[in-house]
């Protein structure tokens, strides 16, 4: 459903994530108790799900089951009409306007649609329901719910199916019209939606919570409704301006997860229907279009392509593996014949991609499919009936399903699918669903035949240069080369094949603001992925990431002929010069290419663009129509007279042209360019989409610098080349990932970016779904950029010397960009603080703020709507700075006497400072040097149950400004013995942060960890700090849903630490625009209340706090302008340890030059607070909390005279949502965190004793799957009164039974020992603190302990410290970010160990792919029975061993004694028992970097001796 | 940049100096040079800041970081064009500046700058040994004309960015050499004059018209000079010295600094002496007033020409040694010792003249007091502490009050700012005379030659942007 545009939200960047689940009988017997069980599974996973500022209404909720036939007949023969043999009519659920008269008139359509499909209409059904049930917000918005029954007329089941279908895109495409056309609020017509159709299945969902599913619906309860299966959804949406229709299941799947690529799989679905043909359909088709119904969610959308594809004649595992294929590209463990299937299809079409467990049934067969990466939950049990409960989490029957019935019990693993199919009867496990999907056709002679790869085309002279009429500096010109470009892009890319760092976060002028010609690319940022969904790490993780791409036309969809996989196979988008030489010799089918010139005659001026830019998209057409396949886009041959069109702007018109004509897909993009030579460039380029880019001037001036300027000594031309295409490629790699996208081949033509400063028209035009929110530049004034450019490479007379432009963009020149923290700026700062003098103060201030100053931020273009007050009755200054926060910047990014001064400064005006994601010394909690926030990143560096009971406040890291969605390394140099004694790491050796938290793939998970923490702390306030983007407010929400009770929203330019450059340029937003949508979402769904919202990313003046505060910020962070205070001189080295001025350095010789002091940042924030009262008595406010969201009071700037920003419009972000008196727009409540729920509340009076004298207490308790995070209060409680240190072992011991909830034993700290009987969930033993942790399955499951599953994915995650003994299984990412617990499991997922820094880890049994990835520290031993395990693990940091050393097998053969003891385990025993036979089978994996510094401590210690 | 730890691993090495029993002997330059392996580690101390203090603290703009790095990584030849982007001259300011770029250097903070100076010299000398140094002219021209009057550094980078854009330009001066203060002010031992006849060669060559003795005003006359051309730059410094108001002053043996200097490098060059009377240091006792540069210069002079005896006087007290920490990146303000100051004379601190005394018309003594400094900064003589001095020959070397007021500044109409220079607009342009424009020490009053430089290419644009409706010569702040 789509709500009015206001502000800065959009509906469109709404994301879910949910509890999913199925009941079904394989025997396919029509039961009441599949039916009530799938209740009872909705019931069991309403934690999952979420509900809004009305705690009684739900984010949605539904049930989806066949059509229960008896109890229809009955309802209808009531009504007065007959029903049809089963199966021979078919059911629609509609949601109809609450109001009668529209409701009657859409009824009609219903009806008149029936009839002229040939069909009989047999009769309306009101459905009973009880609004009484329901929360008062679903209330207000409930739309009248009536069932229709149709007849089937002359056709068989199956195009009775499709008939049905075409019925539904009918009435809703009226809708959709009428809406249109009367201008209604909900335009994509939901005031008639149809839940369902079919004679299949019915849907009952609404905006409900699982338990009012069947209160609400009396149908449900009703003995009579019975089915063989049941698919079920709890939602968990990121707001509340809430839907019925958006509840799940739609019509053929629920989903849980998020699809990223969602824009391109649109865009790719519209463009591709002009070529659909289908027997099926026949002349039918084309009134299902458009397929993918407008103004729905990514899941409706998926189900929407999902439908046409089963009903177009493929099954429904077909459909979902050709959405959904496995990670095939670069798997070498995946046979021929699979590979064969997946290519084939990736010519038909791209993934769907995203984390996501899709659960879809057609009505007889019911099945999941999991991602490729294996990013949400899917447990599964059977039982000795043949009954198959599939859902997000373990237990959620368990009332119903006692372990002794259960014979298996497992995971959907990444990629992998289930199916029961209920009219065979049959269970179908991957291999056997997939096998014969695969076989279908000879797929792999197919592909053999038909594609070909690029590499094995003749090979074509490139034309280089020489062809060229104007020398390589004067084309450097005219694309904007910069000597920076050659000297800090080019270069070191050439050099070091990867992009280079820097740091300092970005402190020019957005390209709409900049005084000098920007390229087109820097006018989008890239979009990336937090909280809704984890960026992936391309590194450790490139197992499933793909830049594979293809050129050739689109077959028609339906269709499955050799023809269609005849493509051109390309390993990655950079083409070289000869490379491109070859597709351009392509002139007979089935490969045909053509070359379009991009260039505009300068002559004609600034319209002379737009009118060469019609031409160009006319000629692609045209030579489309005449066989031509492949399009290269050309700007070759700039001279004088010919200047280019950008070309992105080329590349991205011709992509839309082409779709709206309905022939993109007839040709694949091909852009040869001068302009591209940064890897932001070629993404942007892909993105609006460009399958491959030939980036002929960037390998010219490397060939040009190679030779000359000596920058790349001793590399040749041709490594130089390579080098910079590895750069690009690893770039690329890492720009899709921040995403959660794996495959390249889906991100193209996704346009994950947001514009910032461009023209609308624009963007609709050439952008088309594009973000662009506050207007800007039109194609007149790119043309301007453009000509402005030629005009400076070609002016017939030289300056002299002639050379290129300084850039200035990363290091400041003078002559070159401009930079906020200048010469002027830092000194003015410095003196100020170090003088104590205001007046010098408000020198700094001027800088930025006056009138004159320049314009380089949003706020800049801000002014002030007046009502002054004397300055004395304003809030006092002491008050105010309690407001102020530093940024979280770790103790090991900068010096540890950096790091205490903020502590200190902040601690003594009462603000807080961040450890930042290091930790913190333990000595340090409890004096002024401690840091009231305490950070909790993907790392979890030092996160240790004393570090989290020791904050105020608990910050979970979503993003950083510098660098959103991506993770970091802190080298091995750096990490001191200080350093990893406070990390939990070995000096010396280096650490990687991954990209996600790995307990948070969604917002649910969010909600999970936020539970966590504050049951460790519940004093604590759990902040989650996200970066500045389109759709950040609807995130916000979903945040404030998940009980944050404090978000920090950054912008994109600040950022102490190191990060890719292109990140710190082309990521994120301006917290402006950040800040204003957090508020008008939050407000409009009256959460604002429940939150602090926090403001931060390069704030410098009171200004800024002001205007924070007015677009609805209460509290600030500040970073780089404290440190400048402490003498910061933006060096932009942080990432080198040379930082001359003590700050960012671990060098011990520059840490002695840090000369800051507490006074200069305390004089900083009072001077701030002092010029926050002078705005605040100009404005006309007393209190800060009156001026917080008074966006009213902004207006713009009336005297703007740059060119460019004086097209901008601000009204967006000011724009304030009206709401009633009593929704607030300031925090204002406590946030309700349902502690109470808490199993720890009765644990923790029952062992009293221990915890207040070291007695020993022994429990048992029952547990079940809604108890989660059991033991986490207690942890807290211990580790508040012990500390790290705990109690002596075992002095609490907890037996449980049952199916433990997620995070079970969370933070357990030493003396607290868990002893479950039965399984878990994911996150087991997350941040283990030295607790012990025993799972065993009880004694008389149905199922073998050793092949079935015991703990879910993601145990150990962050543990520092602790046992866990795991008789089974475990999921993916076992014991991952490790970095001290020891652990002995029966069997891993994928990517066990990952990131792991110590500790010690044995496996009895199989591990999954991807071992050991990112691992630096500690050690595993692996016990290798079928000789696999060299296959399976990543050897990039790891070397494998035998287990030889007295030590080592000693250690190993005592872990597995102690594991036999708690769990009694078989293998164990069969090891133990045979201890010489399968030692030699152990596998000792040893991280090469701790190898290392083992050895060279050991060379040291040996000298010492000597 | 090179060498992320180079400034950890050297330190700084200054310039070496020829000894001072050597050089006074001679005028020849001052300085040696430094082996080349020596000076790349010098430039390897160079961080490339995120802000180059260095760089924004020079008039010019120049790219230091860039050419440091260069140096480091043995690129001379794109070192020079880096260099030349921004600086017509390097070799003027690689001799002459005092350099402001290096108290600037983040280095400064806590510890010592990088020798920016010395390698900016090194570049430009390397270039002219190579003979990368070429003249340019342009392609085009525009039929546009441009007088340039004055051929100090100033007029000199006017000239040569304007003909650069395809302007005709004349440059007109008084004197009979070219050069300006550089020909005239300035010592040989700390710029040898075939170094300037190197960079006017090459003007010549590139189009530029150099008339000499031509003393606009009278020949040509304003009027012709207004009608000649399409735009005027006044570029003809502030060479107006300060006067000392004391009895005696009228008295023989008394002479501005710069009545000294001029006769001095004319003699040094042998040039015959064009004013009465002849001043000379030989066997004198010399005293001269005033602490800066030209007084660091009529010391070195005075000395090389034998003088008995020299002091130097300066009216306020000493300046501290260290400067204040609040100071950086600004130009210190501290005690400094020039060459000329190693080469003997004696400095005295807070003396005020009185006035003079002498027989037969010339000077014999100096009357002196002893002088403090007020807490609001103005300096006062101490009663009870006056005082006489020996001396034969007085330089008074107490600044300048702006440029010379000739006839041609009179014809012009123009005004005079609070420190005499020439009052134009932000586009350099003057008084109500449409294409007439001030530049350099004329607008700005005396300043250093990096100014100067900074403040030719600066009238440049603007007067291209005057003569053509816009521009690509690139200035200190943009880029072309």
């Amino acid at each position: 459903m789509k709500t009015p545009n206001a502000g800065l939200y959009d509906p469109s960047y709404e994301h879910d994530a949910c509890g999913v689940g199925f009941v079904v009988r394989a025997d396919g017997r029509r039961t009441r108790e599949m039916v009530e069980q799938g209740l009872e599974v909705l019931l069991n996973l309403a934690h999952r799900g979420a509900t809004g500022s009305d705690p009684e209404t739900g984010d949605g909720a539904g049930l989806m089951i066949q059509v229960p036939d008896a109890f229809f007949r009955r309802e209808c023969k009531a009504l007065g009409f007959e029903l049809p043999p089963a199966g021979c009519y078919g059911v629609g659920m509609v949601f109809l306007s609450s109001e009668d008269e529209e409701g009657k008139d859409c009824g009609g359509w219903v009806e008149r649609c029936v009839a002229e499909e040939g069909q009989r209409f047999l009769g309306w059904r009101d459905v009973p329901v009880e609004p009484g049930e329901v929360g008062e917000l679903a209330r207000s918005v409930m739309p009248r719910i009536r069932q229709f029954f149709v007849e089937r007329r002359g056709l068989d089941e199956d195009s009775f199916e499709r008939k049905l279908y075409v019925i539904r895109r009918r009435v809703h495409k009226i809708a959709h019209e009428r809406s249109k056309r009367y201008n209604l609020v909900r335009e994509d017509g939901s005031r008639c939606y149809v839940a369902s159709l079919s004679a299949r299945t019915a849907v009952y969902k609404g905006l409900l919570t699982g338990e009012q599913l069947p209160r609400f619906y009396p149908d449900l309860r009703d003995p009579e409704v019975a089915s063989a299966l049941a698919l079920v959804h709890s939602r968990f949406s990121t707001n509340t301006l809430g839907s019925w229709e958006l509840a799940h299941p739609y019509r053929y799947m629920a989903h849980n997860g998020e699809i990223n690529t969602l824009r391109g799989n649109i865009n790719w679905m519209h463009a591709r229907q002009s070529q659909l043909e289908s027997p099926l359909f026949g002349e039918d088709l084309e009134k299902l279009f458009p397929i993918i119904q407008p103004g729905g969610s990514d899941s409706a959308a998926f189900d929407n392509a999902l439908e046409l594809l089963t009903l177009g004649g493929r099954s429904l595992p077909h459909a979902m593996m050709m959405m959904v294929p496995e990670a095939w590209e670069n798997d070498n463990l995946i046979d021929e014949e699979r590979k064969a299937f997946y290519q084939y299809h990736s010519a038909l079409m791209e993934p769907w991609d995203g984390p996501a467990v899709i659960a879809a049934t057609d009505g007889r067969s019911i099945g999941a499919i999991l991602d490729r990466n294996g990013l949400r939950p899917a447990r599964y049990s059977v039982t000795r009936d043949g009954r198959v409960t599939l859902a997000s989490e373990e237990g959620v029957l368990n009332d119903v399903v006692p372990p002794e019935e259960i014979t298996e019990r497992w995971r959907l693993q990444p990629g992998r699918m289930l199916l029961v199919d209920t009219e065979q009867g049959r269970i179908l496990h991957d291999e056997d669903v997939k096998r014969s999907v695969i076989r279908r056709k000879p797929y792999h002679r197919w592909v053999e035949e038909g594609t070909i790869s690029l590499k094995e085309l003749i090979d074509a002279p490139a034309p280089n240069g020489q062809l060229e009429p104007s020398s390589l500096h004067e084309r450097q010109r005219t694309f904007g080369y910069t000597l920076e470009d050659l000297s800090i892009l080019l270069a070191p890319m050439g050099r070091d094949g990867k992009e280079p760092d820097s740091s300092m976060g970005d402190d020019t002028p957005l390209a709409v603001l900049s005084e000098r010609p920007q390229p087109l690319f820097n006018y989008f940022q890239q979009l990336f992925a937090q909280v809704t969904n984890p960026p992936i790490d391309p590194v450790r993780e490139e197992l499933v990431m793909s830049l594979n791409m293809s050129l050739g036309p689109e077959g028609n969809l339906f269709d499955e002929t050799p023809e269609h996989c005849r493509r051109m196979l390309l390993d990655h988008p950079i083409l070289t010069g000869p490379e491109l030489e070859k597709l351009r010799q392509l002139e007979t089918p089935p490969f045909k290419s053509a070359t379009l010139s991009t260039l505009f005659s300068v002559e004609e001026g600034e319209g002379g663009m737009e009118w060469a830019l019609e031409e160009l998209c006319k000629g692609a057409e045209e030579a489309i129509r005449e066989g031509v396949n492949i399009l290269i886009l050309s700007d070759r041959g700039v001279d004088a007279e010919k200047a280019p069109i950008p070309s992105l702007l080329s590349t991205a018109a011709v992509h839309h042209h082409l779709v709206r004509a309905g022939i993109r897909n007839s040709a694949g993009l091909v852009v040869e360019t001068g302009e591209a030579r940064e890897v932001h460039h070629f993404a942007v380029l892909v993105g609006y989409g460009a399958v491959a880019i030939h980036p002929y001037l960037a390998f010219e001036t490397l060939a040009d610098i190679v030779g000359d300027a000596g920058e790349l000594e001793g590399v040749s031309v041709e490594e130089a080349s390579e080098k910079y295409i590895k750069a690009i490629k690893k770039g690329l790699l890492k720009i899709i990932s921040k995403m959660g996208i794996s495959t390249l081949f889906s991100y193209c033509g996704a346009q994950i970016f947001e514009a910032v400063g461009l023209e609308k028209d624009l963007v609709d035009r050439h952008f088309t779904g594009t973000a662009s929110r506050i207007g800007g530049v039109g194609i007149k004034g790119l043309a301007r950029e453009a000509l402005e450019r030629h005009r400076r490479a070609f002016a017939e007379i030289e300056t002299n010397p002639a050379g290129l432009d300084v850039g200035g963009e990363y290091h400041l020149r003078v002559q070159g960009e401009y930079h906020q923290w200048n010469q002027t700026s830092v000194v003015a700062l410095q003196r100020a603080v170090k003088t104590k003098s205001f007046e010098t103060f408000k020198e700094y201030t001027e800088h930025f703020d006056s009138e004159s100053a320049r314009l380089s931020t949003l706020r800049s273009l801000f002014d002030f709507r007046r009502d002054p007050i004397p300055v004395e009755e304003v809030e006092s200054a002491k008050e105010i700075v309690k407001r102020f926060c530093t940024g979280a910047m770790s103790f090991g990014s900068i010096s540890k006497e950096t790091h205490e001064t903020l502590a200190v400064a902040m601690n003594q005006i009462g603000g807080k400072s961040n450890t930042g994601e290091g930790g913190e010394e333990s000595e340090r909690f409890l004096d002024e040097r401690r840091s009231a926030i305490k950070q909790v990143a993907s790392g979890r560096f030092g996160v240790t149950t004393e570090y989290l009971v020791n904050s105020d406040q608990l910050q979970i890291k979503m993003a950083q400004g510098s660098k959103p969605g991506e993770g970091g390394q802190l080298p091995g140099h750096k990490i001191s013995e200080e350093i990893a004694r406070v990390r939990y790491s070995t000096p010396g050796v280096g650490l990687i942060s991954p990209p996600p938290h790995h307990d948070i793939h969604s917002i649910e998970d969010l909600a999970q960890l936020i539970h966590d923490l504050k049951n460790a702390n519940p004093r604590a306030d759990i902040s989650v700090k996200l970066v500045a983007e389109v759709g950040v407010g609807t995130v916000a929400a979903g945040v404030a849903k998940a009980k944050a009770d404090h978000i920090t929203i950054s912008g994109h330019d600040g950022g102490t630490g190191a990060s890719p450059l292109s990140s710190i340029k082309h990521a994120g937003l301006p917290w402006e625009l950040g800040i204003a949508e957090a508020q008008q979402v939050l407000v409009e769904n009256n959460l604002r209340g429940r939150v602090v919202l926090q403001a931060d990313g390069s704030m410098k003046t009171g200004r800024d706090v002001v205007v924070a505060a007015l677009l609805g910020a209460e509290d600030f962070g500040f970073s780089i302008a404290p440190l400048v205070a402490v003498g910061c001189i933006m060096m932009r080295v942080c990432h080198l340890n040379t930082c001359p001025v003590g700050i960012a350095t671990q060098d011990p010789v520059l840490r002695k030059k840090f000369t800051g002091a507490p006074e200069h940042v305390i004089n900083y924030f009072f001077f701030l607070a002092e010029e926050v009262r002078q705005y605040m008595a100009e404005l006309g406010f007393r209190k800060f909390d009156e001026m917080v969201g008074r966006s009213d009071k902004l207006t713009m700037r009336d005297t703007i005279k740059h060119w460019k920003a004086k097209d901008i419009d601000l009204s967006e972000i000011f724009y304030r949502p009206e709401v009633a008196d009593e929704v607030a727009t300031h925090k204002a409540e406590v946030q309700d965190h349902n502690l109470r729920a808490s199993l720890d509340n009765e644990i923790i009076p029952r062992v009293r004793p221990a915890l207040e004298d070291g007695n020993p207490v022994r429990l048992c308790m029952p547990i079940r799957n809604i108890n989660r995070t059991v033991g986490g209060m207690l942890a807290g409680e211990i580790a508040r009164r012990y500390g790290f240190e705990g109690l002596p072992e075992d002095t609490i011991r907890i037996d449980f039974k049952g199916t433990a909830g997620q995070s079970f034993g969370a933070w357990a700290p030493k003396g607290l020992t868990f002893v479950l009987e039965g399984e878990t969930n994911d996150y087991v033993g997350k941040g283990l603190s030295g607790g012990k942790l025993i799972v065993a399955s009880s004694p008389g499951a149905g199922y073998e302990p050793e092949d079935s599953i015991a703990v879910g994915n993601v145990a150990l995650y962050g543990a520092t410290a602790g046992e866990a003994y795991f008789r089974g299984f475990a999921g993916e990412r076992f014991a991952i970010r490790n970095s001290g617990a020891e652990a002995v499991v029966e069997g891993i997922g994928d990517h066990g160990c990952e990131y792991m820094t110590g500790g010690m880890v044995v496996i009895l049994g199989p591990v999954g792919r991807n071992f050991a990835a990112g691992m630096s520290g500690g050690v595993a031993f692996v016990l290798d029975e079928n000789d696999t395990f060299r296959s399976l693990y990543n050897p990039e940091m790891v070397g494998l061993e035998v287990v030889e050393s007295e030590e080592d097998v000693d250690l190993l053969r005592r872990m597995i004694v102690r594991h036999r003891e708690w769990t009694g385990s078989e293998i164990a025993n069969k090891v133990l028992e045979n201890w010489s036979e399968y030692l030699p089978k152990f596998i000792k994996v040893m991280p090469n970097d701790l190898k290392r510094v083992l050895q060279e401590r050991q060379a040291a210690e040996l000298e010492v001796v000597q | 940049m090179g060498d992320p730890k180079g400034f950890l691993k050297i330190g700084r090495k200054p310039p070496p100096k020829r000894n001072v029993v050597e050089r006074i002997q001679d005028y020849r330059y001052i300085y040696d040079t430094m082996p080349e392996d020596e000076l790349r580690g010098q430039a390897s101390r160079c961080m490339d800041c995120g802000i180059p203090f260095c760089s924004a603290g020079c008039p010019l703009g120049n790219l230091i970081p860039d050419w440091n790095d260069l140096v480091y990584r043995d690129q001379w030849r794109e070192a020079i064009d880096r260099l030349h982007a921004t600086n017509n001259f390097p070799e003027f300011t690689g001799m002459l500046c005092p350099a402001p770029c290096e108290p600037a250097c983040v280095l400064s903070i806590n510890d010592k700058p990088v020798t920016i100076k010395e390698i900016e010299l090194s570049i430009i000398n390397r270039a002219f040994d190579e003979g990368w140094v070429v003249p340019k002219p342009p392609e085009k021209r525009t039929g546009k004309r441009v007088a340039v009057v004055g051929s100090g550094p100033a007029g000199l980078a006017a000239a040569q960015q304007l003909n650069s854009a395809g302007h005709s330009v004349i440059v007109f001066e008084k004197d009979d050499r070219i050069g300006g203060l550089l020909r005239y002010g300035i010592p040989d031992y700390k710029i040898e004059k075939w170094v300037v006849d190197r960079r006017i060669a090459q003007l010549e060559e590139e189009g530029v018209e150099f008339r000499t003795n031509a003393y606009v005003g009278y020949d040509p006359s304003t009027e012709e000079l207004k009608l000649d051309f399409d735009a005027i730059v006044l570029a003809v410094g502030a060479l107006q010295g300060r006067e000392l108001n004391v009895p005696g002053r009228e008295l023989g043996g008394i002479h501005l600094a710069m009545e000294y200097l001029v006769q001095q490098n004319r003699r040094v060059v042998g040039l015959p002496i064009l004013t009465e009377p002849e001043i000379t240091a030989k066997d004198k006792k010399v005293v001269i007033l005033g602490g800066g540069d030209t007084s660091a210069d009529c010391l070195g002079n005075a000395h090389r020409e034998g003088a008995r005896s020299v002091q130097v006087l300066t009216h306020g007290p000493s300046p501290p040694e260290k400067p204040d920490d609040l100071t950086w990146p600004d130009w210190p303000f501290i005690f400094r010792t020039y060459p000329a100051h190693e080469e003997g004379g004696e400095r005295k601190w807070s003396v005020g003249v009185t006035g003079f005394s002498g027989s037969n018309g010339y000077v014999e003594k100096m009357h002196v007091v002893r002088t403090e400094r007020t807490p609001e900064g103005r300096t006062k003589p101490l009663p009870g502490t006056e005082d006489e001095i020996d001396t034969d020959l007085v330089l008074l070397a107490i600044g300048f009050t702006g440029p010379v007021r000739d006839r041609l500044l009179e014809d012009l109409n123009l005004k005079f700012g609070a420190k005499g220079g020439i009052v134009s607009d932000e586009r350099f342009r003057t008084s109500d005379v449409p294409g007439v424009f001030a530049a350099g020490d004329a607008k700005l009053g005396a300043d250093l030659i990096v100014t100067a430089i900074a403040e030719g290419r600066k009238v440049a644009r603007e007067v291209d942007i005057y003569l053509m409706g816009e521009s690509l010569l690139p200035t200190p702040d943009t880029f072309g």
